[in-house]
Order: structure tokens, then C-alpha cells, then sequence
């Protein structure tokens, strides 16, 4: 920077370069940014040995002895309190990462919607946006779960769906698969259809570039992910059992269950985040000249592969920052499942842990690195990806 | 400039955040100094400590820190409550934010060795109980195989809970909310068939219910629940003031001396018990560091223990808790005032 600035006399005094002082003020800026951290650790650390607060996280290899609604992983009273850490840490990711994917898909549908030349269809993707953009998230959370989840029958008079699917206010009752002897087969036949789906999309790709003929990559892709795996279920005799729910006592027994605390968080969030999606959608799509949509249609193509092929890859550089913003809102927001008592990160951990254990400064540090890093992978990623989708000028 | 002044803002954040330590441990000197306790008491439940349709806050709990600003103020009043849920109260007496947590808190060792904290004594003996629907037509906590059980997130009464169904070898779905409020709403749409908490709460979020006959409290009694006051640890003067507050109440009882017929006794009373009570004999306040009439005002205001117990849960409460353990030693309790002499 200095160099710009010819008015110096290269002679000036030391403390008069531009360059000089530049740098005793950063130095001095660190210093003392240094000094303020390293101060309130230490007044920390002090003042909880003072008031006889124990410190460290030793904590975490104790029985944590309450139990959890919800948990991916094995998890009972006799666990420690760092599982419990483990058990909520993944119920957040859990969550988060199909918000992400459901408010991707509705957002995109709606702003898309937004954008039609029909009217009711348009007005309807309006009325949605205005309606959930502006209604505060915690509410919408209640009201999933207290106005509309909660409504649902009482196990006694679940409904169902021929006797093995269960619905009451207690959860969404099914099945559970239970593979036998011979399952792998199917397993593999599944692996295999998708690779070979990998490939057939490259060449199908490349065949295109070179010559233009088109291939129904599609078709063939259902076929072998699809239809691969359940010849060979057939043929190998279906070995698969079901575990099926059985009312006993109070409750459904066996089976899988989604509990309502977790629908209701996951439709709040991404109902909330797809109505701002949406118009960062439509923001996208309107940032691409109406020239290329008639330079498409010149061309000869249609609605819908115009904006397949032409507005929406270059709308995507004007989405993708946005929409990093909205991920990582979704993935933070989804905290507030204390409201409805989904044993999330913040519920489990930074909750019942911390009020147990009574260590508030290492649980909340460790909930806070967990956000931290979440948040940073998501902007990795999503950096990432834009750079890949970013317009290349040749 | 801009750099400079940034500098003098770190400095002086840096400065304030050495000094805000500087009043640890003298928490009875502070509360003089601001002239009111600062009380951390439950978002709501009725009997210990819940907001009357005026703002005013009542209860059994309310009432001990009431009795601590009576002895330290002569004023009963000279109390401000801060709502805080059973996962913030901790965090909240720690950090300094209240003075003393009234808040129908369990004493624990786990508690009372490693928080910090350090509880004053019993101001009532609870146990925990189950809270079900009479239509379920269970009659005893030994059918509960299976059942879904609403609790309060960050209480002993989780822990008790767990240790419970496993001793007994069942299993259970624990549906966990932070709020008592949320329990009772989840246990009032079917969430689940079982609502826990100590029996006092039960019978106090019972009355919260549309219909409260429809549901009763089970009679299994499967924890100990020893309530009481805390304040942080190693904090002697205030620790002191707050269990004596306490001790007093309960000796007044015992002496036959309430709100109504205190003055009555200072002036006619003879059993030098009741004097050195009342603070007309013996060491009166000095101990404490409290003014000679510190009891007088508390019973004078606030009232003995008996009195206070039923007033905010007993029978003239729409509680209607009976005394059974809370009773007096000499009725079969076990309040127990410490003499005062």
C-alpha cells in the first residue's frame, strides 16, 4: 500500500511511513486481543475455582441415568453424559440436514411457482410466502405441535392403514424392516445399480457432447436402482421380515416410530426456510436477462427445458450465496426443538446435561464449537459448490 | 483515530471485567447496599411460588425469601423475583443474577458438592409421585410397563424417573419438556399417559387441568425430595441469614407465636424462649449482623412456618396438602427448629 502513496518522501521518519504504522497498530491490535482472551479465561477459570464450581470435562464419562425420547444411536440410562452429547448432536444433524433438503425442494418449487404466467398458481406460491415468511418460526413450531399434531387420536383409536402403519398423537407407527438370510444379495444389486447409473450418465454425457443424441438416462436409472434390487428380492425369495407394531398396554410396541416432537420441528423448519428460498429463487431467476429466454425459445425449446437448461444454471450464481445464508439459518433455528421437547443438541446436551452436571461453561462451549463447526462445514461446502456453478467467461 | 479509540474501549471493557468479580462473596453486603433480595423463583406453581391476577407474587417459596427481607430490611416487600425455568436456576445463582434461589429445589450431594451452591436447609419435604388419568385404570405405579411419561427437563425428578422404571424392570418413553406448563398441556392432549413430578407439584398442576377430577395422583412415593433455599457457596454471612430466616419460622411455630399474636407476646409473654425469639433477651441479631428484631419482623410479617404452609398449600389453599411430613417433630414431622438461643 505504501508504494501508492508517492507524496512520502522515501526518507520520512520511521514512525511517519504509512507502512510502518500499519503495522504497530495490527500488532498492537493483537496484542491486545490476545491479552482480552487470555484475561477472561483466566478470570474464568479463577473465579469458578473460587466459588467452588468443578471445571474440566470428566463429566462426560459419568452414568447420565435419564433417558432420551429419540436417539439414532443405542442409547439408555446406563450411558454417559458424552453419549448423550453423541445422541444429540446427531438428532440436530438428523433434522437439519432434511430441513435442508425438504426447503430446498419446496422453495424451488414455490419460487418457481411464483414466477408462472398463471395467475392462481402464482398468487397461491404468494400467499404462501407472505403467509409463513412472516409468522415467527417459534410459533409455527407450537403450532405444528400443540394445533395440529396433537389433535391426532389417542392410541386406542389410531388410524390406519391396513393394520400396519399406525398414526396417533403419539407418533407415525410402521414396520420395521428386519433383513433375513440372503438380504445382502439385494443389498448388492442395489449398490450396483446405482454405479452403473454413474456410468451410464457420463456416457450418456459425453455421447451427447459429441454427437447430440440424447439418452433417457433417467429411465435407465430407475430401472437399475430400482428395478435391479427387487428382481433379484424375487428371485433370492424375499428375505426380508417386518417387525410390526402391536398396541400392548399403553402404547405400540415394536416397529419403527416417528415421534411427533420431530415431524413437527422438521415441517416448521422447512416450511418457514423454503418461503424465504422462494423468493431468493425467484430474486435468481429474474436476474437473468429475458433475452436469453428468447434467444432459448428462438432456438426451439420449451417452457420447461428453457428453464432447466438456461435460466436456472445461471440464476444458481445469485441462489447459491443466498441460500448458503438460509442453510445455515435452518440448521441454528433448528435449537429452538426445546420448545416442543425434540431431544435436539441444545435440549439434551446444553439442557438436561448442563442442569445435571452443573459444568455450564464447558457444555455450552463444546454446544457452541458444535454449531460453530456445523455452520462452518455447511459454508465450505456451499463455497465450494458455487465456485463450481460460478459463470466461467471465456 | 478510530484505531485509538477502539483500543480505549478494549481497555476499559477489559478493566470492568477484572473488577466484576470483586464483589464474590459478600452477597449480604450487596443486598444492603441495593436495599432488596433478589429472589429466583418457578415460572408458575400454584402453592410455591406463582403471580397472583395482580402481579404479586405468592407462595410457600415466595414467602422464605420474603421472610429473609423481612429480617435483613424489616421489610417483607423488599423482594424482586426473577422467573427462571428448573435448567436456568442453577446457572442463574452462579453467575450472580439473583441473590438467593427459592425454587422448589431439590438438596443433593451431586448438588451441593459440585455447583457451587450451597442449600440452606428443608422448607419442605416433598417425594415424587405419578400424575395419571383415572380412565387408564391404573392403580398402582407398577403398572406403568411401557407407558409415556411427560417430565420437566434438568430435575432430579428425570433422574428418579430412569433409576425407578429400571429397578423395576420396565420401560417407559420419556418425553421431555422445559416447562411444567408444557408437561401439563402434553399430558392434557394424550402426549402421554403419565405426568411426573414431586407429589406437591402434581397435585398443583392437577388443579391446572380442564378437568381436574378426571386424573389422580398414584400413591407411590418413589423418591426423596428434601426442598429448600440456596445461595452460593462460600458466602458464610448471607448463607446464615437465609437458614436462620428459615429456623426462625419454624421456632415460632413451635412457641405457639404467629402474625396475630406476636405483639400480644412481646409485650405479655414470660417463657424467655419467646423472648430471645422476639429479640428482647439472649443474642438477639448481633450474630447475624441483622437488627435485634430481625425474627419479630419475619413472623410479624410473614408469619411462623405453620402459618405460611397453609396459607400457600394446606387447607386454606386450594391445595389442600396435608401436613404429614411438614408437620412440626412434636406432631410427627420433620420441621425442626433449631433453638434459638
Amino acid at each position: 500500500m505504501a508504494s501508492e502513496q508517492p507524496s512520502v518522501p522515501a526518507k520520512a521518519k520511521l514512525w511517519n511511513r504509512p507502512g510502518f504504522r500499519a503495522l504497530v497498530f495490527q500488532v498492537l491490535l493483537v496484542a491486545v486481543l490476545l491479552y482480552f482472551g487470555l484475561t477472561i479465561l483466566g478470570n474464568t477459570l479463577h473465579n469458578l475455582e473460587q466459588r467452588g464450581i468443578s471445571t474440566g470435562f470428566g463429566f462426560l464419562n459419568n452414568e447420565a441415568g435419564f433417558g432420551i425420547v429419540m436417539s439414532l444411536i443405542e442409547f439408555n440410562e446406563s450411558h454417559t453424559f458424552g453419549r448423550t452429547f453423541l445422541v444429540g448432536l446427531l438428532n440436530t444433524v438428523l433434522v437439519s440436514f432434511l430441513g435442508i433438503i425438504l426447503a430446498t425442494i419446496l422453495g424451488f418449487l414455490i419460487g418457481v411457482a411464483r414466477l408462472s404466467r398463471n395467475w392462481i398458481v402464482s398468487r397461491l406460491a404468494a400467499v404462501y410466502i407472505e403467509t409463513f415468511r412472516n409468522i415467527p418460526l417459534l410459533l409455527q413450531i407450537l403450532f405444528w405441535y400443540f394445533a395440529v399434531l396433537a389433535q391426532l387420536p389417542r392410541p386406542k383409536q389410531s388410524m390406519t392403514i391396513g393394520e400396519t402403519v399406525f398414526l396417533n398423537n403419539r407418533g407415525l407407527y410402521m414396520g420395521a424392516p428386519v433383513p433375513e438370510a440372503g438380504f445382502w444379495l439385494t443389498a448388492i444389486a442395489f449398490a450396483i445399480g446405482i454405479v452403473a447409473t454413474i456410468f451410464i450418465a457420463r456416457w450418456a454425457h459425453k455421447r451427447q457432447d459429441t454427437t447430440g443424441q440424447q439418452f433417457h438416462t433417467v429411465w435407465a436409472g430407475v430401472g437399475l436402482i430400482i428395478g435391479l434390487p427387487a428382481i433379484v428380492f424375487l428371485l433370492s425369495g424375499t428375505p426380508l421380515a417386518w417387525d410390526l407394531p402391536v398396541l400392548k398396554g399403553f402404547n405400540f410396541k415394536g416397529g419403527m416410530v416417528i415421534i411427533p416432537e420431530w415431524a413437527a420441528l422438521l415441517l416448521a423448519l422447512s416450511i418457514y426456510t423454503a418461503s424465504f428460498i422462494a423468493e431468493i429463487v425467484r430474486s435468481g431467476i429474474l436476474s437473468v436477462s429475458h433475452g436469453q429466454t428468447e434467444a432459448a425459445h428462438a432456438l426451439g425449446l420449451r417452457n420447461a427445458p428453457t428453464l432447466r437448461l438456461i435460466i436456472i444454471p445461471q440464476a444458481m450464481r445469485v441462489i447459491i450465496p443466498q441460500l448458503t445464508s438460509q442453510y445455515l439459518n435452518l440448521t441454528k433455528n433448528s435449537s429452538l426443538a426445546t420448545a416442543v421437547g425434540y431431544p435436539d443438541l441444545v435440549a439434551v446436551f446444553a439442557g438436561t446435561t448442563l442442569n445435571q452436571t452443573g459444568q455450564a461453561v464447558e457444555v455450552i462451549a463444546m454446544t457452541m464449537g458444535v454449531y460453530l463447526t456445523l455452520s462452518l462445514l455447511i459454508s465450505f461446502y456451499m463455497n465450494w459448490y458455487n465456485k463450481r456453478k460460478q459463470l466461467v467467461e471465456r | 483515530m478510530m484505531k485509538k479509540n477502539h483500543l480505549a474501549v478494549a481497555a476499559i471493557a477489559t478493566a470492568v471485567l477484572m473488577s466484576s468479580n470483586a464483589n464474590a462473596g459478600t452477597t449480604f453486603d450487596a443486598v444492603k447496599k441495593k436495599g432488596f433480595v433478589q429472589c429466583g423463583v418457578t415460572t408458575g406453581l400454584t402453592g410455591f411460588s406463582a403471580p397472583d391476577d395482580k402481579g404479586n407474587w405468592t407462595g410457600i417459596d415466595v414467602d422464605g425469601c420474603r421472610a429473609v427481607a423481612a429480617a435483613i430490611f424489616g421489610d417483607a416487600k423488599a423482594v424482586k423475583f426473577t422467573p427462571l425455568t428448573a435448567k436456568e436456576r442453577f446457572t442463574a445463582l452462579q453467575s450472580g443474577e439473583i441473590d438467593m434461589l427459592s425454587r422448589n429445589t431439590t438438596w443433593t450431594l451431586t448438588r451441593d458438592s459440585s455447583l457451587g451452591i450451597s442449600f440452606a436447609g428443608v422448607n419442605y419435604y416433598d417425594g415424587q409421585g405419578f400424575l395419571v388419568n383415572k380412565d387408564l385404570g391404573v392403580n398402582s405405579a407398577t403398572e406403568l410397563d411401557g407407558a409415556a411419561v411427560c417430565i420437566q427437563a434438568g430435575t432430579t425428578t428425570e433422574l428418579n424417573l430412569a433409576d425407578y422404571f429400571r429397578a423395576q424392570g420396565m420401560s417407559y418413553t420419556p418425553v421431555t419438556y422445559d416447562k411444567s406448563e408444557e408437561t401439563v398441556k402434553a399430558f392434557e392432549a394424550g402426549r402421554c399417559d403419565v405426568l411426573t413430578s414431586d407429589q406437591s407439584q402434581l397435585y398443583a398442576l392437577r388443579l391446572k387441568l380442564k378437568n381436574p377430577e378426571g386424573a389422580g395422583v398414584l400413591p407411590e412415593v418413589v423418591s426423596k425430595e428434601p426442598l429448600g433455599p440456596v445461595v452460593r457457596q462460600g458466602d458464610d454471612a448471607w448463607f446464615k441469614v437465609v437458614r436462620w430466616s428459615l429456623i426462625a419460622q419454624v421456632n415460632a411455630e413451635e412457641l405457639g407465636v404467629s402474625s396475630a399474636n406476636i405483639d400480644d407476646m412481646k409485650k405479655n409473654s414470660a417463657d424467655p424462649n419467646v423472648k430471645r425469639l422476639i429479640g428482647l433477651d439472649g443474642i438477639k441479631g448481633e450474630g447475624l449482623n441483622l437488627d435485634d428484631a430481625w425474627a419479630y419482623n419475619i413472623v410479624k410479617q410473614v408469619g411462623n412456618y405453620g402459618e405460611m404452609f397453609e396459607r400457600n398449600v394446606g387447607m386454606d389453599s386450594p391445595l389442600k396438602i396435608a401436613r404429614g411430613l411438614n408437620d412440626l417433630w412434636t406432631k410427627g414431622g420433620l420441621q425442626y427448629g433449631t433453638p434459638i438461643r
